[in-house]
């Protein structure tokens, strides 16, 4: 008899109510949702070069040849000019006006860095098409991006620009594959020449 | 008599997949998401196309609002302690164990270190009020800036530096802050960007 009744209550069909566990499991969610954020947020590497290496600087400034050099120079009110070549501050028409926009540096950057930027091209095409894992990606594109005859950026920002032109000039940077570039303090000749362009 | 005998029959839901389901979500939501740190001035950062991720340790961030204020903060609670102590000594401070145990539990840092033992001794929310207004002095006659990051780094060598600018920051403020870096020889950092997309013709 008595095996009888115990057999009867392991068949008693056991229910929990698992309500409050949703409640609680949703406020939690909820917690989890408002204070936490999902994406860690993108960064932008830059290097500067050593204030100390007076020579290494002066070397390196001689590596950099005249008809390949692009100097940037960024100013208030979003406005930016750039010059071709070495400074020269007794030519008032180098200095000319361009835009953070497509039509300005970087139509100006893309058409002098072109075979670099179809190089790129191909490059990211073979890693859609699988034919290089990211190792491979990696290093060929700056064995592309460091070769000879590429074009070097300086930029150069007077104190009334803000950060974001700082890091648009950076981001063209990046967008036309420019590995060679620096920010340098603006000199008083750079100064000048804006002046003269805008008093025009 | 038959339909009220219907109405009073109670509807049991069974609840077990409904809380498998958010179970699941939870524990999604546990393992891929950070903690928002609080930040004492609200910050809109530059859109870049840079995908690089920011390292989860060992990270040094500055904070540099707007108006150019600059703001600091360590993950590490260890680092900020022995920072705080080293700083302080350089400008002749010395700060108590509970003055320390306050300090450690900020999550951003940035008054200059003269105001730094009546600020701590403020309640939590005169804290956040006061941080407001206060800043890392960046100036060339006062740089306390350089003297925080050099015994940040000297705690920590593995630091990364990330500067968290807003995009109306003038440049001054930058330029301050990059020179101090570039004087402690810290010459690489990471600037932290909004993701923005690449534009069509490069793709």
């Amino acid at each position: 008899m008595s095996r009888n009744r115990k057999t009867r209550q392991k068949k008693m069909n056991v229910r929990v109510d698992f309500t409050p566990m949703v409640d609680m499991n949703m406020l939690l969610i909820t917690f989890f949702m408002l204070c936490t954020s999902l994406s860690k947020p993108q960064t932008m590497e830059i290097n500067m070069p050593t204030k100390d290496d007076k020579n290494l600087k002066d070397n390196d400034q001689s590596k950099v040849k005249a008809s390949l050099a692009v100097t940037l120079l960024l100013d208030k009110n979003n406005k930016v000019y750039y010059y071709e070549g070495l400074p020269n501050y007794a030519d008032k028409n180098a200095l000319k006006r361009t835009s953070y926009d497509a039509n300005g540096i970087r139509s100006l950057l893309m058409g002098k860095n072109m075979r670099v930027i179809e190089q790129i091209k191909a490059l990211k095409l073979k890693k859609t098409n699988l034919q290089i894992n990211q190792a491979q990606y990696d290093t060929q594109a700056s064995a592309i991006k460091d070769q000879k005859n590429t074009p070097t950026v300086i930029i150069k920002a007077t104190d009334d620009s803000n950060y974001k032109n700082l890091v648009d000039a950076l981001d063209e940077m990046q967008i036309c594959s420019i590995s060679k570039y620096v920010i340098v303090p603006i000199t008083d000749g750079d100064k000048l020449l804006i002046k003269n362009l805008e008093s025009k | 008599m038959a339909k009220a005998q219907i109405k009073k029959k109670s509807v049991f839901i069974d609840m077990t997949a409904m809380s498998d389901v958010t179970v699941l979500l939870l524990t999604f939501f546990m393992l891929t998401s950070t903690f928002v740190k609080k930040a004492p001035v609200a910050v809109t950062t530059p859109g870049s196309v840079s995908e690089i991720k920011i390292p989860d340790k060992n990270i040094l961030s500055i904070l540099i609002d707007k108006s150019g204020k600059v703001f600091m903060s360590l993950d590490k609670q260890a680092d900020m302690v022995s920072t705080l102590e080293a700083v302080g000594s350089d400008y002749g401070f010395s700060f108590t164990p509970e003055e320390i145990k306050k300090f450690q539990v900020q999550s951003t840092f940035g008054v200059p270190i003269a105001k730094m033992k009546s600020f701590l001794a403020l309640g939590d929310h005169d804290k956040d009020q006061v941080l407001k207004t206060q800043g890392i002095p960046t100036d060339s006659t006062d740089n306390q800036f350089k003297s925080w990051v050099k015994h940040a780094r000297e705690n920590n060598e593995d630091l990364r530096i990330a500067i968290k600018a807003d995009q109306d920051t003038p440049y001054k403020v930058i330029k301050d802050v990059m020179n101090s870096l570039q004087d402690l020889k810290e010459n690489r950092y990471n600037l932290i960007t909004t993701l923005k997309v690449m534009p069509k013709e490069i793709k």
